[in-house]
């Protein structure tokens, strides 16, 4: 139940560097326009920035988008903790099918 | 307004699922950082001071005798710039926070960023909504990683169990709630998808997350309706 100080300085470089990312964005807002591109350009941001995450997942292979697609409808309709109950359910049944 | 009892709740509902997704990630992550030989005190000071899923789990991978400093601190900067552009996106939607925003920034992941937005589309974020879910994704990441490193070698064959595809399945569901219309929305998901999965294949590390969102607001921009020159320009965020 130690910490190595070298480890721990590795640790706080990573934690303040994480927080920079984490606060630089807060502040630049404030110095943004209200209106105009760069408004479209932040409104576009979270279905923008959700998408490129879990793109390279989904294309992973084709068990992986065959879930997707199905998490996708399933979304439509079911609660939140459903499609992700669903999403594993078929992943896991899909791999030891054809993994 | 509502509340900040049914605010309470609505945070909890809204975070169970991806407290679901978040404990087998915290577990593996535990579970990999005892085998780099990582204490569990160790592990409990990187997920308190770092607290950002993605970057802990390639800093274990990258862990190594003598402690690559620099190596380390330069990835997370580079894995969790996406945060910039969250912040930047989140920053006016919560500015009624005060201070406490600082606290909001140290707290902010993919999971409370995205929920948080979710949010946004229906009402304003209340300051006991957004603590209620990054408070609980902190604790849950905290005990979940470190009993990882206490237990971590039961759980062998996480991804036969499809454990992995519960984030993806929280984002897309997430990602839908953002659809305005095909005319608006198609676009960006279009670009974004398109250039995340390229830069995925061809560029090493993170920076498919970065340059898909770039491709997708810039997509936004361009098929933007073009507007006369917006002169009641006071409508706040």
């Amino acid at each position: 139940m130690t910490i190595d100080p070298v480890n721990f300085a590795a640790i706080l470089a990573m934690g303040i560097l994480t927080y920079m990312t984490r606060l630089l964005g807060f502040l630049i807002a404030d110095r943004l326009p209200k209106s105009g591109p760069v408004r479209v350009a932040l409104d576009a941001l979270p279905p923008a920035v959700l998408v490129a995450v879990i793109a390279p997942i989904v294309m992973f292979g084709p068990i992986e988008a065959v879930a997707g697609l199905a998490t996708l409808i399933l979304a439509l309709r079911l609660p939140l903790i459903g499609v992700v109950a669903v999403g594993v359910g078929l992943v896991a049944v899909l791999r030891l099918a054809f993994g | 307004m509502t509340s900040p009892l049914a605010d309470f709740r609505a945070g909890l509902v809204a975070v169970f699922p991806t407290v679901v997704a978040v404990i087998p990630f915290a577990l593996i992550l535990g579970q990999q950082a005892t085998a780099k030989g990582l204490t569990p005190a160790e592990m409990l000071a990187m997920s308190s001071i770092v607290f950002a899923g993605s970057s802990q789990l390639i800093a274990v991978g990258l862990w190594s005798a003598p402690t690559p400093i620099a190596a380390l601190a330069l990835m997370a900067l580079l894995v969790n710039l996406r945060h910039v552009l969250m912040g930047a996106s989140l920053s006016g939607k919560i500015a009624h926070f005060g201070r406490l925003r600082y606290l909001a920034a140290f707290l902010l992941t993919d999971e409370a960023w995205a929920l948080s937005e979710r949010r946004a589309v229906d009402q304003p974020i209340s300051r006991t909504f957004y603590f209620t879910v990054a408070l609980t994704l902190f604790i849950f990441w905290q005990v979940s990683s470190v009993l990882g490193t206490l237990f971590g070698a039961y759980l062998e064959h996480p991804e036969a169990l499809g454990l992995d595809f519960a984030f993806p399945a929280i984002f897309i569901a997430l990602a839908l709630g953002f659809w305005k219309s095909a005319r608006r929305t198609g676009p960006v998901l279009a670009a974004s998808a398109a250039v995340a999965v390229i830069v995925h294949a061809t560029v090493p590390g993170a920076w498919y997350v970065i340059a898909g969102a770039l491709a997708g607001i810039t997509a936004a921009v361009l098929t933007a309706p073009r507007q006369a020159p917006d002169t009641a320009g006071e409508t706040t965020p």
